[in-house]
């Protein structure tokens, strides 16, 4: 199922050692840069768990990221820090009702009609923010102090720390992805690949496709909340933007780039797509351009996403095992 | 007179102003296979798709057992006993032989969506899958895609997953659809095996499948039953012989 964590956890323990040391000697700006893509590397792997495993491509994503930053800023006051043990259940407990109630009716449609229906979903809740007075409107709102993980007055992580806080991003990265992997290989994981794979089919065996997909639906939508919640506790910020389908789709992209068949390959999209954003508007004017042009490039040359780049790096029984999940690599591109 | 595992009575589907079937009724017995045959566009199709739960019944009542099974949904009539091919091979095609049949025993093993642990730790999850594909003898391709087998033993497979669901009742539509003399005369085997214990309808149009297979038969015609029974007795009934004249593939095999 996953190449890169079964046959050979080697490559991924030097990277998370490298993760670990990273703060120790890299500048602050690339300390925060980096926590930034790990939050966002979150929101691409748990997309995955419905796009690449679940065949559900949703564009209502970011609403759910956007959602878990606004609940951040609500549960927060202007004099204090919220306390993490109350906001962020909160946070979290708000993003999966709404997830359910929007996968609920979005999951009565297939296909392209499911994006449509999701991608009207995320910009109502664009709008919701966007044009009423909650959570300051289109202005957005301030999040003056981070979210306090405290024991009494004993302060247990200090997140206004730009290294305590990529710690803790990065510890969030790695439950996320331990979660989807345990999700993808259990019985559930197999039934929601197969309701991907022949929907007729896994009804007629007596599988409840309809609440098989909305769990996934909700749990991938509950840990972009969670991206989201602490996306805003690092900005200090929210705003309407973060629930938007432009943010949506640029995390498709990561999921797409970093390839959909293994659960680590969108966490290479996101840092991929994100580092050279970020190379690139250092150095051109019209860097878009040339990202757009550079990312047809690699998904041409790729079509099974970065994973299949480091598949290609790691010799002998690197390749995945063909089952259910690793579909050929033409078919690893959604079909919309 | 075996048990009756299924009982249809006055079964209804209209599609806008089109009757694609009315007024039946039918009955399958316990370790007996019951045969509709008739032309095409009899209905036959569109009365499995009634007793599986695809298609929805516009009157009619479906009672498996002693359960009424008339208006639950495909997944919770599998849940209750009914498994299934379809004219079309149905199975996850891009999966292992042994992952489509272990699939199957999972949807009714103990915790079908278990949220931890690996699939392979459910041995008897696995015991069951390996027993169905024995069954249809298919043991020596567990390991293969399914898309890359032959048409008929695509349907083999079909066949091992609807096994692996411990049915009471099998629907299955045209099992014999596009097969070569060797595999058509190895699926009727497997079918024969199939009636043991369970109770099977067969639509087919290969007469000579049917007659070998065939406990009781039932012959459509325009979406109604117009002959049932005794084998023998419903191959010299004349509207038998009256519906198949002009078609090519008489009745008198």
């Amino acid at each position: 199922m996953n190449a890169l964590f079964q046959k050979s956890s080697k490559p991924i323990l030097a990277l998370l050692i490298v993760a670990m040391v990273l703060p120790i000697i890299a500048p602050t700006y690339y300390v925060q840069f980096a926590s930034k893509a790990m939050l966002m590397a979150i929101v691409a792997v748990s997309l995955n768990l419905a796009v690449g495993y679940g065949g559900l491509v949703s564009l209502c994503h970011a609403a759910f990221f956007g959602l878990g930053g606004y609940m951040l800023g609500f549960t927060s006051s202007d004099s204090a820090g919220a306390s993490i043990w109350l906001s962020l259940p909160v946070a979290l407990f708000v993003v999966a009702a709404v997830a359910a109630l929007i996968g609920a009716l979005s999951l009565r449609t297939r296909g392209i009609y499911f994006i449509m229906v999701t991608l009207a979903f995320g910009e109502m809740l664009f709008y919701f923010f966007h044009d009423t007075k909650i959570g300051g409107g289109s202005d957005g709102m301030y999040i003056y102090f981070k979210p306090e993980i405290a024991l009494g007055d004993l302060t247990l992580i200090d997140l206004e720390d730009a290294r305590a806080f990529y710690y803790v991003a990065l510890a969030c990265l790695v439950g996320a992805s331990l979660l989807i992997r345990m999700l993808v290989k259990s019985p559930f994981g197999h039934a929601l690949a197969a309701a991907k794979g022949n929907e007729r089919r896994a009804l007629s065996l007596g599988f409840p496709v309809f609440w098989i997909r909305l769990a996934a639906f909700v749990i991938s939508a509950t840990l972009a909340g969670l991206a989201g919640y602490f996306s805003a506790a690092q900005f200090g910020f929210i705003a309407p933007q973060m629930l938007g389908w432009h943010l949506s789709a640029t995390v498709l992209v990561m999921v797409v780039l970093g390839g959909m068949s293994s659960v680590l390959g969108p966490i290479f999209g996101a840092i991929a797509l994100l580092g050279l954003e970020e190379v690139l508007k250092a150095s051109f004017e019209h860097w878009k351009l040339i990202n757009g042009l550079l990312i047809i490039a690699l998904v041409f040359a790729l079509p099974g996403g970065l994973q299949q780049m480091a598949s290609l790096l790691i010799p002998k029984g690197a390749a995945p095992e063909p089952d259910l999940q690793s579909m050929p690599p033409k078919e690893a591109v959604p079909h919309v | 007179m075996s048990e009756i595992l299924l009982k249809a009575t006055a079964l209804e589907k209209r599609y806008g102003g089109l009757k694609a079937v009315s007024g039946v009724s039918i009955d399958v017995h316990r370790d007996e296979v019951h045969a509709v045959i008739g032309p095409n566009g009899a209905g036959k199709s569109t009365l499995i798709n009634l007793l599986s739960g695809d298609a929805a019944v516009t009157s009619g009542a479906i009672l498996l057992r002693d359960r009424d099974i008339t208006s639950m949904a495909p997944q919770r009539r599998a849940m209750a006993g009914v498994g299934r091919s379809y004219q079309k091979t149905t199975i996850f095609a891009d999966a292992t032989v042994f992952e489509n049949v272990r699939l199957a025993a999972q949807a009714h093993g103990g915790q079908p969506l278990r949220m931890f642990g690996g699939v392979a730790k459910d041995g008897n999850v696995n015991a069951r899958a390996q027993a169905a594909i024995d069954e249809v003898g298919l043991t020596h391709r567990s390991q293969t895609i399914a898309k890359s087998m032959s048409h008929g033993e695509q349907r083999q497979l079909e066949i091992a997953m609807v096994l692996a669901t411990e049915p009471k009742l099998i629907l299955l539509d045209e099992p014999l659809a596009g097969m070569g003399h060797a595999e058509a005369a190895r699926m009727i085997e497997i079918i024969h095996r199939l009636k043991d214990g369970r109770a099977v309808l067969l639509v087919e149009h290969d007469m000579d499948a049917v007659f070998a297979l065939a406990d009781r038969l039932t012959v459509m015609a325009d979406g109604k039953v117009i002959a049932s029974g005794d084998p023998e007795h419903v191959r010299n009934h004349p509207d038998v012989r009256q519906a198949y004249l002009g078609h090519e593939d008489g009745v008198a095999a």
